[in-house]
């Protein structure tokens, strides 16, 4: 049964072209969404690691060491579960499948650890073949902690929960492990084009 | 999970901008103090919009309550605030989100700090603390504009009246001589004041525009309460 509104018009039929996933309305802004205070690391501080699946720290990277990995700039669409798509976006960052290279792994699945004790899970194909990032740069500057500077996972075609902010490694798994919001409610892959917001959607 | 219908049963205007639904939704499976719920609104020609809204009403009422802020250029907002009457309907589901949540299953104090429509899912905790006769000192800090801008604004002092309950508001942009309490923004001095010493480990529930969560979450860590005790929501510029 379809239950009507009465009296909703809504806005003028957004001319997405198909570019946003069902229940996303569009932003120009860029809405900031976090569980917890913004951490702040130090860049003297900072590091990022690939833990393996036997929990052997396999590669590290100073930032310093980080930043002289190639880069990339994907620009990309990006959707919060909160509703709000935001297209066109643009990052600067290291591909995964540079940081994974040479990692020598049987694992199916990725933890994404984070200052701020967050993390969030992903099956480890969705973050190989050019499908996900570490970015330090947005819209042509340096990406601000509030977005999850010094560095963030992007991850566009998921839920942006999944793009975890503050990021300080990858820990690769053998069995899933659901992460902070996966384990309050929200569902375990997030694909947008699904509508996959909530456990058992 | 599935969307549900809500009839509006009634609303209650609570602002100039503000306005209170008490929803009927059969088979609402129940839901935590701090819990929010997805909107969903079809036009005529079967067009759809949806957004997220805090619940304002305590577990275990017999209502579903959203306490809505109209933004002007919003497109779900306007409708729910100005046009929708009692017995029309829209859809929900929830509640969502198992983070932002206050039980009253301990007695550890707790520190509720909110700024406009942030009050929303806080009063819910204060309420759900009032129904359980809960033991846990609780502090609500509520910054607003002005006085016209307080939202809850008549059941707020009733809140406070119960034990183990405390109110503070602060005015950031109230002109009028006639507001004998606090003005201005929620800052350093007021959280270490007000806000619990870090020594008892409150949970922490911020709450509101981006820029105030920043600066109240940030303050609370530079007194010396753990991160991990601060939960926070957060409305976003474009959070209608």
């Amino acid at each position: 049964m379809r239950v009507v509104s009465r009296g909703f018009q809504g806005r003028a039929r957004q001319p997405g072209g198909g570019l946003i996933p069902p229940g996303q309305y569009l932003v120009d802004d860029f809405p900031v969404l976090t569980a917890g205070p913004t951490p702040f690391t130090s860049l003297d501080e900072w590091d990022f690691s690939v833990v393996d699946e036997t929990g052997a720290v396999v590669a590290r990277w100073t930032w310093d060491e980080f930043r002289q990995l190639p880069a990339e700039t994907p620009t990309v669409d990006i959707h919060c579960v909160t509703k709000w798509s935001k297209l066109g976006t643009r990052w600067e960052g290291v591909s995964v499948d540079t940081l994974l290279d040479g990692v020598e792994t049987s694992a199916e699945y990725v933890l994404a650890f984070a200052d701020g004790d967050y993390t969030t899970n992903l099956p480890l194909a969705d973050v190989q073949d050019g499908k996900a990032w570490i970015v330090y740069g947005f819209d042509g500057d340096e990406l601000e902690p509030e977005h999850g500077g010094p560095a963030r996972l992007l991850v566009p075609h998921l839920y942006f929960w999944k793009s975890a902010k503050w990021v300080r490694g990858l820990r690769l798994l053998d069995e899933d492990l659901p992460g902070f919001w996966e384990s309050a409610g929200y569902h375990n892959y997030g694909d947008p084009w699904r509508e996959q917001r909530y456990w058992g959607d | 999970m599935r969307w549900l219908v809500a009839t509006i049963a009634e609303t209650f205007v609570e602002t100039a901008r503000t306005t209170t639904l008490r929803l009927d939704v059969p088979s609402w499976p129940g839901h935590r103090a701090g819990q929010h719920v997805d909107v969903r609104l079809t036009a005529e020609d079967g067009y759809q919009a949806q957004r997220s809204y805090s619940i304002a009403s305590r577990p275990g009422a017999d209502r579903l309550e959203l306490t809505v802020v109209r933004i002007d250029d919003g497109e779900v907002s306007p409708y729910l605030t100005t046009d929708a009457e009692v017995g029309d309907q829209f859809e929900v589901r929830g509640p969502i989100g198992g983070w932002f949540v206050w039980d009253g299953d301990d007695s550890t104090p707790v520190l509720l700090v909110g700024g406009g429509s942030g009050v929303v899912p806080l009063v819910a905790m204060m309420r759900h603390h009032a129904r359980v006769d809960s033991v846990a000192p609780m502090r609500l800090l509520y910054s607003a504009r002005s006085a016209d801008d307080v939202i809850f604004r008549d059941e707020l002092p009733t809140l406070a009246a119960g034990a183990h309950r405390e109110v503070t508001l602060t005015l950031t942009r109230e002109t009028s001589p006639a507001w004998s309490g606090r003005r201005g923004h929620v800052n350093a001095e007021l959280l270490a004041e007000l806000g619990w010493p870090p020594s008892v480990r409150a949970h922490c529930f911020v709450c509101g525009p981006t820029p105030f969560v920043e600066a109240v979450s940030g303050v609370l860590v530079d007194l010396g309460h753990e991160a991990a005790r601060v939960k926070t929501e957060r409305f976003g510029p474009t959070g209608e």
